[in-house]
């Protein structure tokens, strides 16, 4: 019996296939958990893309080739020769007392099998796994029950295993110079690496501690091609993820608000270019029945970003969330500008009514106009 | 879990004898970690009096004159015997405190002092000394709180040192912003014993202070569950062992005298007013900290503990806030009420004082986002830390709310340790607590 | 920035124009700056594309690596780099000065925003190291350009140091949009609030500027959709021509690419002069004049350190060299703040709404006043200043009193008299302050003639007195205690710096 809240997901998402989950985009579910609109979409599998694109919003999201060569490039530069290079730094940066370990890579044997069999295969290999022998594992198969369907995660990751414990590693192409690296980029690698590491304590069942929290993240070394490893904890990052897959099982209550009809569905045309045939007008009012939570940040990690801001243009939240702070509590601008040229507050806005006219007052003493 | 007070004496005692032991042997010195009230003061008195003893001169380096001269009194009560320096500045005036105590001699240069077994001041007048030669011992209190360039400037003067703290109190920070120098083992932005763990980590062992002689058995368990994870302490004192009492009645109940009783009975209670986004100097709730503390004054509170029993006055509450504009709102709004000897002031300021009744404006109360700086674990620990009896926390409705949608989004810096606990855990425990005792104002 | 700069913001959202924030410039602009507008390739770190760079409005140099991944390339583009930056600072050290003087003036380079900041960071760390002979010799001016954009880099994080900018940055320190500080990193954007074109607001402007067909990135990234609609066939067209060996077919791949990077980089290129003539239209502070001066004094001192060709900067800070970096910034930083504040009064209302500054009249004065418990009798006199501003500073407190005329007399808080609360609320309440005067009029036990003001005069006392501290002193750098790693190793160049890959 199918569960009556996939059945209203699948219906908001309409009949589009669900777009496909990665551990980017489960980390991405952290990046603003107070939006419904966000909430609904990504539980949904809805295509932000495609809806921001078909009512007028396209989102200025893209990445270069050029981007997604170099990291090839470098993935398969580690992974070389069954990864010797990588052996080496394990052994010597971080120590691991590994003479020498074996190299398993799971896309040998399985290729282009469906996700069930490469989840199980993968779930077989690494429970029964030699625990004395330190062994490299190369493209498993994990996978994370997300809104009541099941993610497969694909990394790029390597699973290490050493005295019965296992370590992500993870490999990334940007820099590491002198030791520091991109601040952004490090956190989203962290979160990624601890979604691999809940999908895969998850896969081993049993003992959380089978996994341990220190993840390992490979990096081109300063401005050369040649790799070096960091160790990083993700314990932070793993209670973040706990809270995040939490709350969207409980998307039945977020669900409840809105009506059963309700519906993303793009009314795709038959044939291979799917062209949506939805009115464009009609699919913006559907989305703007679930409120949203637009903050600038949104600018750089939502795909809906451009239709929010336009929603949200004369609000105060539009100007920034420290610009918000400061109006403490005024929604529009409008209303601060009015309290600021010394219209009556409602009771509760006192204080803010009285700084505003207080700054009005500075600006008109200091440069001689009034507001 | 509680434990009676002389089963927490014995506990106190058998960490001070291996710290103390450990000082002997230690080729670099100990870190002593000191969770709110465990007795740091006593611990520092202690070891210079035994590094003394055995022959070894020792400074005392702490972070404000305050500090100095406390702990030069307590150390001159302890040894009348013991000639004891006061490093001080030219501006330096001898506070009434210190008049009586002969032994404790002051002077501005070093080297008037350098025959004494202990001298003390502060770590910016010791940074100004130079050609002082070396002392065999330093012990640097609040070294959590110092910052590790701070520590740069003095460390040249010692060979061996204790260093003493509260993890969990609020870091050293800077107003100047830049990575430039984050992930260094030496970053000059990070506290002394961060730094001087991070390179001798292997021969400095690391102590902790089992027991709090100030918060009461209602506040250990939760103190040290939100903020101390790794280093778990208890009270001193059992469940009933401290009391608070009011002796008058009240003409025309409110929620505030629930609040105030509920305090009493179970050291805790949470004030809550209705859920609305507002400036920090929310009025409304800046006017509730006050009416707690004048009611709290009207209705003559006693506090029993084991010392006895005393009156709660004015000098014994404090209320905390985050920021210095919503202090100067609380204190004009005791001003209005007529409510005179009560601290109002700042985490900041409020570091390392104890009262018996504390109440606290939530950090985070009437906001629509949780910064770092709201969020930062240091700020509550010190706000929910300074009690002996009970803790009152005023906070509008929605901070969960507020909490359960906090986008995690924090950079992350390749070699810079994790530091626990993180902020919004810290909150979310203390908050699953409070909520226990709410009062809805 | 306060409640003063997001009501600004606001009001510009209403007007549909960029507010000023500030009433005087408070960053020096050279009559000659050096605009340098990078571009990198996607993937790498610091792997440079193109780049506009030039003094000259009119006189843009447009510098291209056609093969991005080919490493001799990379250094003969930092070669031709070199060879327009370089002859651009000497230009301001030609003057033969002697050990204890400083150049008369000194270069100023501009770069579109933060990521300009950035690229020229590393591009400098990329570089200095280099050898110019030997196994992995590049062209001899290549290590000195390193060393020269590593000095810019660490200029920029000093905060009164104007050496270096960023054009968003300096911007958006004296202009408020309508829209977010997150908007306003980009150049087109933000240019467009300050100052749209005819018939159009600054948010219809900001929209269109959003468009990467007409005002493509200002960089260091390229825009995806160019790179893979526009630069990827280009760079394969490079590719394949010089792979066939064809040499006509190689000039025509070339310029192609040129022309497609050059359609990038113009848009800006127009923008960061428009930026400059905006700057140069607000009078520029007092104190400018004592800010350039230490950077002038920072440039010298590494024309000197050039000429003494010492070692190239260090890779990371030793302890000593970071602790005493920090109190550096910091002192810096108090410097500016206590300056800004005094010589432009919109800094000085953000501490007025703060609480750590109030200003208004003198409503008493007692100008007789003395304290003679000291050696000789000195006059303290006693203003009462009425304010309708929040007083935040407590009694005791040491503040600065400006008066009218500019003149700053050291004073103390003696009484602070809160209004009532109700006249607060209407905002009619005003705070009375007593502060004793303690310096500035005169050795004598009666005041100087103006040396007290006069009941009725408009008065600002700021807790931002700017009274600093002696620089700290460090231990050497061979005397780094224990608890800090004691002394660190002595650099010594070697063939790993030398050889270290540029991809």
């Amino acid at each position: 019996m199918p569960d009556p809240v996939d059945a209203r997901l699948d219906r908001l998402r309409g009949r589009a296939n669900p777009r496909r989950h990665n551990a980017r985009t489960i980390s991405a579910l952290a990046t603003n958990p107070g939006c419904a609109r966000r909430a609904l979409m990504d539980a949904s599998g809805a295509d932000k893309n495609l809806i921001a694109e078909h009512t007028g919003y396209k989102a200025p999201f893209g990445q270069s080739n050029f981007a997604i060569i170099r990291g090839n490039a470098f993935e398969s530069q580690v992974k070389e020769n069954g990864a010797a290079p990588l052996l080496g730094l394990l052994r010597d940066h971080l120590r691991l007392p590994i003479e020498e370990a074996g190299y398993h890579d799971f896309n040998e044997a399985l290729g282009n099998d469906a996700n069930e069999v490469r989840y199980a295969r993968t779930r077989q290999v690494l429970t029964s796994a030699d625990k004395n022998q330190g062994t490299l594992f190369d493209h498993p198969l994990l996978r994370l029950k997300i809104a009541g369907r099941h993610a497969y995660l694909e990394p790029d990751l390597i699973a290490f295993q050493l005295h019965g414990q296992f370590h992500i590693v993870e490999i990334k192409s940007f820099s590491v110079i002198d030791g520091q690296a991109d601040p952004a980029k490090v956190a989203a690698a962290a979160i990624q690496s601890a979604v691999y590491v809940h999908a895969l304590r998850d896969l081993l069942g049993g003992d959380p501690e089978q996994v341990h929290h220190q993840t390992v993240l490979v990096a081109p070394e300063n401005f050369s091609s040649r790799p070096v490893v960091t160790g990083i904890d993700v314990r932070k990052q793993l209670t973040v993820i706990s809270r995040q897959l939490a709350r969207i099982g409980r998307i039945d209550e977020l669900l409840e608000k809105f009506p059963e009809d309700l519906t993303f569905d793009l009314d795709p045309a038959p044939g291979a270019d799917a062209a949506p045939r939805r009115d464009p007008d009609d699919l913006l009012s559907a989305v703007r029945q679930v409120e949203a939570s637009y903050a600038p940040e949104c600018l750089s990690t939502c795909e809906l970003c451009y239709l929010c801001r336009d929603e949200a243009r004369g609000t105060t939240a539009a100007l920034g969330k420290t610009v918000r702070d400061d109006f403490g509590g005024i929604e529009f601008v409008a209303s601060a500008l009015n309290l600021a040229r010394g219209s009556a507050p409602a009771p509760d806005r006192e204080e803010v009514a009285a700084q505003l006219r207080h700054g009005s007052a500075l600006r008109t003493e200091i440069l001689g106009e009034t507001l | 879990m509680v434990v009676s007070t002389e089963v927490a004496a014995a506990r106190a005692k058998a960490a001070t004898e291996a710290i103390l032991a450990d000082l002997k042997t230690a080729p670099r010195g100990v870190v002593v970690d000191s969770p709110p009230g465990a007795g740091k003061s006593t611990l520092v008195v202690r070891a210079a009096a035994e590094l003394a003893d055995a022959g070894e001169r020792v400074i005392v380096i702490a972070q404000t004159n305050e500090q100095v001269d406390d702990l030069a009194v307590r150390l001159a009560v302890a040894h009348p015997e013991m000639e004891i320096g006061r490093l001080s500045a030219q501006a330096y005036a001898r506070p009434e405190r210190l008049m009586p105590h002969e032994n404790v001699r002051h002077e501005t240069n070093p080297a008037d002092l350098e025959e004494r077994p202990a001298v003390i001041g502060t770590a910016a007048k010791w940074a100004t000394v130079s050609d002082a030669g070396k002392w065999p011992w330093a012990i640097v209190d609040e070294a959590y709180q110092m910052r590790s360039d701070l520590l740069l400037r003095v460390a040249g003067l010692f060979a061996k040192a204790l260093f003493v703290g509260d993890p969990g109190q609020l870091d050293p920070f800077s107003t100047v912003e830049t990575q430039r120098w984050t992930g260094l083992s030496w970053d000059p932005m990070s506290s002394a014993v961060e730094v001087m763990l991070a390179h001798n980590a292997d021969v400095v062992p690391v102590h902790a202070l089992p027991v709090s002689w100030r918060l009461p058995a209602s506040a250990a368990p939760v103190v040290s569950r939100a903020f101390y994870p790794f280093t778990p302490f208890t009270s001193a004192t059992d469940a009933g062992e401290r009391k608070l009492r009011w002796t008058a009645a009240s003409l025309a109940r409110t929620p505030a005298d629930d609040a105030l009783e509920l305090a009493a009975e179970a050291g805790w209670a949470l004030y809550q007013l209705p859920h609305r986004h507002t400036l920090r100097t929310d009025r409304e709730a800046v006017a509730a900290c006050a009416e707690l503390a004048a009611r709290a004054l009207r209705r003559g509170g006693v506090a029993e503990s084991e010392n006895g029993a005393a009156s709660v006055t004015p000098e014994r509450i404090a209320i905390g806030t985050a920021h210095r504009d919503q202090a100067a709102a609380v204190r004009a709004a005791l001003a209005s009420l007529g409510v005179s000897g009560v601290t109002v002031d700042t985490a900041n300021r409020l570091q390392g004082r104890e009262f018996e009744l504390v109440i606290v404006l939530h950090p985070l109360s009437g906001r629509q986002d949780a910064t770092a700086f709201h969020l930062e674990t240091g700020r509550l620990c010190v706000l929910t830390s300074r009690h002996r009896q009970a803790c009152v926390v005023v906070a509008r409705e929605g901070i969960p709310e507020l909490l359960d949608r906090h986008p995690s989004v924090e950079p992350v810096h390749l070699n810079v340790p994790v530091k626990f606990p993180d902020g919004w855990e810290a909150h979310q425990s203390l908050l699953a607590h409070l909520s226990q005792f709410a009062i809805r104002a | 920035m306060t409640m003063l700069t997001s009501l600004a913001r606001a009001l510009a959202a209403e007007r549909g124009r960029a507010e000023l924030i500030r009433t005087v410039r408070h960053v020096h602009l050279s009559p000659r700056p050096l605009v340098f507008i990078p571009l990198e390739l996607a993937g790498e770190a610091n792997g440079p594309l193109a780049a506009l760079v030039g003094d000259d409005p009119e006189k843009p140099h447009l510098l291209t690596i056609s093969e991005p991944r080919n490493r001799t390339q990379r250094f003969a583009w930092a070669a031709d780099l070199a060879a327009i930056v370089l002859p651009y600072i000497d230009s301001f050290a030609d003057a033969d000065i002697g050990e204890d003087e400083a150049y008369q003036d000194a270069p100023q380079l501009l770069v579109p925003n933060p990521g300009g900041l950035g690229f020229t960071r590393l591009l400098g760390r990329s570089t200095r190291f280099r050898r110019t002979q030997g196994e992995y010799a590049v062209p001899e001016s290549v290590p000195l350009l390193g060393r020269w954009l590593t000095f810019f880099a660490e200029r920029s994080e000093v905060p009164a140091s104007s050496l270096i900018l960023s054009m968003t940055d300096a911007l958006t320190a004296h202009w408020a949009t309508g829209q977010s500080a997150m908007e306003d990193g980009h150049l087109a954007a933000l240019l467009a609030w300050i100052d749209p074109p005819a018939g159009m607001t600054g948010a219809e402007a900001a929209l269109a500027a959003e468009d990467p067909g007409k005002w493509p990135p200002a960089g260091p990234a390229t825009h995806p959709d160019f790179d893979n609609d526009v630069l990827e066939g280009r760079v394969r067209a490079v590719r394949s021509a010089a792979d066939a060996g064809d040499e006509g077919g190689l000039n025509r791949a070339q310029a192609g690419f040129a022309a497609a990077l050059r359609s990038q980089l113009e848009p800006t290129w127009s923008l960061m002069w428009q930026g400059v003539e905006l700057l140069r239209g607000l009078r520029e502070a007092d104190y400018l004049g004592k800010r350039w001066e230490r950077d002038r004094w920072s440039f010298s001192g590494h024309v000197r350190r050039l000429a003494d060709d010492g070692a190239p900067q260090a890779r990371r800070d030793n302890a000593v060299r970071a602790a005493q970096r920090l109190s550096s910034l910091e002192r810096d930083q108090q410097f500016i703040d206590v300056q800004a504040a005094f010589e432009d009064p919109l800094v000085m209302a953000e501490q007025r709404m703060s609480g750590e500054a109030f200003a208004g009249s003198a409503v008493e004065v007692l100008a007789d006043r003395t304290d003679d418990t000291g050696k000789r009798t000195v006059p303290r006199p006693w203003v009462t200043i009425a304010t309708a501003d929040g007083v935040l500073i407590e009694v005791g407190k040491k503040v600065k009193v400006v008066r009218a005329t500019g003149t700053r007399q050291d004073a103390i808080v003696r009484i602070v008299e809160p209004g009532d609360e109700a006249g607060a609320e209407r905002g009619v309440g005003t705070t009375a302050v007593t502060v004793e005067l303690t310096s500035g009029m005169g050795r004598k036990k009666t005041p100087e003639p103006g040396g007290v003001p006069a009941v009725g005069e408009f008065l600002i006392a700021t807790t931002l007195t700017g009274d600093f501290q002696p620089s700290p002193k460090w231990p050497e750098k061979e005397e780094t205690p224990w608890t800090h790693g004691g002394p660190p190793p002595e650099y010594v160049p070697n063939d790993e710096d030398a050889g270290e890959a540029w991809s």
